[in-house]
């Protein structure tokens, strides 16, 4: 989508190269962005509209689709805009540690290969990765992954993918985890005679009863969503793409719950200083998102229904 | 509601700070910082030529090496979420932070390290660290933001040339402080590690030191409240209520203030030359 100013300043730059006036308006609209991010942005921010024809607010379109990769227990693939997150949660039993006897576990990875991006900067990854889990601190209560008490509970392993990085990477990976939970189904297990957990398959009733019949579903204590903004100057613009965030660096990533309580507000650094009102800002914004994203969300899980 | 706390003090009430520089002899800057029983150990080694992979050239750039107290036995509640990861994490926000305070245009294709190095952790990590790194910079003489009015400083780039020069003109940078939340919703200052565990939430809060202005207009703003209330960077864990959020940022402005005025004092310059 191309907006209005952009589309005049082509036809001007591209039609008309005379040398009288600004420099902008006597070269093409591509090379004025490259050459000059900045401004470029600038001068769509102060029509309150950017380069890919938002408005200052919105967030790209998402699209969410769970149960992508047969193989997993419970997965999800989830696109905001560009950005595209693939997540996968594998179940396996685990002696429990001892200082929590009656607690699973979940391990959380996030992986960036270099299909996703031209720069795939090394620190990057380390960098969402335990943030994304932490969000999980609270999420799942850890005692819904017990089997056995002391002697078998839940590893969950959930794997997150970036197949396409096109900024707002933590809001995608967050969601694609939440996603990839809300579609887990737990493996029936069951006590053989040695006392080993083992996962039944659907063809031989392996003996034994089953431990988990009824605990087939993770119930989730809360939802986290988020949205991530960037603060320049007195514009805020929510989700950016990564064109914007390499070139204005303040993000600011809000994440809250369905409950409205604030899950975790993060800003690492950047040159612009969060003042309250666009802190408030922030979490209106992230307000509005939350009840986007819980729309989709029932959206998905209906249509799941019907087929 | 006086005393609440294990260790005596009131919800208010930070523990004791220490802050020494020029402890080490090798390193251009460093320096130590303490709260209570929390210590850590910073050094500075640059501006050294050349940037590395992926860097800006046009851009100072800053390399944070976080290490470790070895040998602790933490065993976390999550045991893959590893020590590890954590390291990175802080590696991380601190350099974001440090990269939001230094003037990095100053030294462009320059790496400046910093090497953190954690003496012992009693709570408010994070919050010491980086108030740890500050000091420590100062000392090498790195031009830093929020720095006192006097505007000559721009004069003063050729560190270490005139570090102590640049140290009694311009004077610190950001202070950062941990705000907890406890249970019963009420808000503690500055926690130690067995506060820390029992809290509902906390959150870690760098603000920009106060601005001692020379100018008539007196303190800057900036979209109607002093710069010094700006938030640079937060961390939060654990959920709250959105009121509770800025309710710790009240909280932590309020002592921030106390704090970069104890930061001011300690890193008068100690021996004129």
């Amino acid at each position: 989508m191309v907006s209005q100013l952009q589309a005049q300043d082509g036809v001007e730059g591209i039609g008309y190269p005379n040398s009288s006036g600004d420099l902008s308006s006597e070269m093409e609209v591509d090379a004025f962005r490259r050459l000059f991010p900045l401004r470029f942005f600038e001068r769509h921010l102060s029509e309150s509209i950017r380069p890919d024809g938002r408005p200052l607010g919105r967030a790209r379109d998402t699209t969410l689709a769970l149960g992508a990769v047969a193989s997993a227990n419970g997965s999800a693939l989830v696109k905001i805009g560009l950005t595209t997150m693939l997540a996968a949660i594998k179940m396996e039993v685990m002696t429990p540690l001892k200082e929590s006897p009656d607690e699973g576990c979940i391990a959380v990875e996030f992986h960036m290969p270099p299909i996703c991006s031209p720069l795939v900067r090394p620190g990057r990854p380390a960098e969402v990765a335990p943030v994304v889990s932490k969000q999980f601190s609270g999420m799942i209560d850890l005692k819904d992954l017990s089997l056995v008490s002391g002697k078998a509970a839940w590893m969950a392993y959930l794997d997150i993918y970036c197949l396409d990085a096109d900024g707002s990477l933590f809001d995608a990976a967050l969601l694609s985890a939440v996603a990839a939970f809300s579609h887990l189904q737990i493996p029936v297990v069951s006590m053989n005679d040695e006392g080993r957990v083992i996962v039944v398959s659907e063809e031989n009733d392996g003996g034994g009863d089953a431990v988990n019949k009824e605990k087939r579903k993770l119930r989730l204590c809360r939802t986290p969503i988020s949205l991530t903004c960037i603060l320049h100057k007195n514009y805020i613009l929510a989700d950016p793409t990564a064109e914007e965030e390499s070139i204005m660096e303040t993000l600011v990533t809000v994440v809250l719950d369905s409950s409205d309580q604030l899950v975790s507000l993060y800003k690492p650094g950047g040159p612009a200083l969060a003042h309250t009102s666009s802190v408030q800002d922030c979490i209106a914004l992230t307000r509005q998102r939350v009840k986007e994203v819980q729309t989709i969300f029932d959206e998905t899980i209906s249509g799941m229904e019907v087929d | 509601m006086e005393i609440d706390r294990i260790d005596g003090r009131t919800r208010n009430q930070l523990r004791p700070l220490a802050c020494s520089r020029n402890v080490l002899n090798r390193a251009h800057g460093s320096a130590s910082w303490s709260q209570g029983d929390t210590k850590v150990l910073a050094a500075v080694y640059g501006p050294k030529a050349g940037t590395k992979k992926n860097e800006n050239p046009e851009k100072a750039c800053i390399e944070v090496i976080w290490k470790a107290k070895t040998g602790q036995s933490a065993i976390l509640k999550n045991f893959l979420m590893d020590l590890g990861k954590l390291e990175k994490e802080y590696e991380m926000i601190l350099k974001r932070t440090l990269q939001s305070i230094c003037i990095l245009t100053v030294n462009p294709n320059t790496t400046t390290t910093i090497i953190v190095q954690v003496v012992h952790d009693d709570g408010a990590l994070l919050p010491c660290a980086i108030n740890a790194a500050c000091a420590a910079f100062v000392d090498a003489g790195i031009p830093l933001k929020h720095l006192a009015g006097n505007k000559t400083y721009g004069c003063l780039q050729f560190i270490p040339l005139f570090k102590e020069c640049f140290l009694t003109n311009a004077l610190v940078c950001a202070v950062a402080i941990c705000c907890g939340l406890v249970e019963s919703g009420y808000v503690i200052l500055d926690p130690t590690k067995l506060e820390e565990q029992k809290m509902k939430a906390f959150t870690y809060l760098v603000f920009p030191n106060s601005v001692l202005s020379v100018l008539p207009e007196g303190s800057l703003q900036e979209e109607g409240e002093p710069v010094e209330h700006g938030i640079i960077t937060s961390v939060t864990q654990g959920a709250m209520g959105v009121d509770d959020y800025f309710h710790c940022l009240e909280r932590g402005r309020a002592t921030c203030e106390k704090m970069s005025a104890f930061l001011r004092r300690s890193l008068q310059p100690q021996t004129p030359k």
